[in-house]
């Protein structure tokens, strides 16, 4: 059997803690090895990419899919497959059940290099929302300092 | 912008400068993921059109520690003063582009280890959070928002000895502890 037929063994389901760029939400996953797959709904609802016959979509934008990519099986999406395909990394504490999926470095490098202040929204000491565009028509002294 | 794992650890500095302008708080270190940050101060000039014309830098505005940093509080001042009284050239989008440090997907890889780390100790999972802490900075061994920023996540004083062994160990090893641009 090709190493791309291989049928995956899966255990029965744990629930898992999915953080998609520290953005948390849980659901059930199947371990295999050192991978966690999960089922569209998750993939879904977790992390914003749904499976169609146009490929992995979210939003506007879809990635065709082929068999070489070992996305999914019997329904189910790897993720470490996903990460792969979307050039995100993937942690996985199997022992916490949590699973995060951080940002590209090249969609962040590529923000930067546009040379585009990238926008963010974040608050003040009274939990006030303060975001950068919001200051568009003044020259803006970004400055990043800690309690550290 | 405080990268802090929470309000109250910036609040007292906050409450003490009174400042008119936005002092925000950023727990998970979403400006260190966006603008590729690496260690505080870092400062970041953007004009009144959002663009970035003076990417990630060092500055000081006191000379508090001029004496263990090097940093003359003055020199950066007045660059900024000269800049934000239209007196300073607009540098040309490739120069700009010249002096950017850009992410790679390894240390996305340690920031997604620190943000791991992060969350677990936000859940009381400190041995896991620690774990994870240690990952981080083994990735990105440059990344001081990550090693001495998960410090007090790990029990650890980032002013104490603990920081100050692997600061020193940094440098032994021929390492800046500030990457300032050149100019």
């Amino acid at each position: 059997m090709a190493k791309s037929e291989r049928r995956h063994e899966f255990g029965p389901s744990v629930p898992f803690t999915f953080l998609d760029e520290g953005r948390a939400s849980t659901g059930d996953a199947y371990r295999e090895g050192a991978d966690v797959w999960v089922e569209a709904r998750t993939l879904r609802e977790a992390f914003g990419w749904e499976l169609s016959p146009e490929g992995l979509c979210r939003d506007a934008v879809c990635i065709p899919v082929t068999a070489r990519m070992r996305l999914t099986e019997g329904g189910r999406v790897s993720l470490t497959a996903l990460a792969e395909l979307l050039g995100r990394p993937l942690v996985v504490d199997a022992g916490e059940r949590v699973a995060y999926l951080g940002a590209a470095a090249r969609e962040r490098a590529e923000s930067l290099r546009s040379l585009v202040a990238p926008d963010f929204s974040l608050p003040d000491l009274d939990g006030h929302p303060h975001r950068l565009s919001e200051q568009r028509g003044k020259k803006v002294l970004l400055v990043a300092y800690a309690s550290w | 912008m405080a990268l802090d794992r929470r309000a109250e650890d910036t609040r007292p500095w906050i409450e003490k400068a009174q400042p008119r302008h936005p002092s925000l708080i950023d727990t998970r270190y979403v400006l260190a993921d966006l603008y590729g940050m690496v260690n505080v101060p870092t400062v970041v000039w953007i004009d009144e059109r959002g663009t970035i014309v003076r990417p990630n830098d060092v500055a000081f505005a006191t000379d508090t520690y001029k004496a263990i940093t090097g940093f003359d509080a003055a020199k950066s001042l007045n660059a900024i003063r000269a800049w934000a009284r239209g007196e300073t050239r607009q540098p040309d989008a490739e120069a700009v582009r010249a002096r950017q440090s850009l992410p790679t997907p390894r240390h996305q890889l340690a920031r997604a280890q620190f943000g791991l780390g992060r969350w677990l100790y936000e859940q009381g999972r400190l041995a896991a959070a620690n774990e994870h802490f240690t990952l981080a900075s083994d990735l990105a061994p440059d990344d001081w928002t990550i090693k001495r920023g998960s410090m007090p996540m790990r029990n650890l004083d980032p002013f104490g000895p603990d920081f100050r062994t692997l600061r020193a160990a940094w440098a032994e090893a021929g390492h800046s502890y500030y990457l300032p641009l050149p100019d």
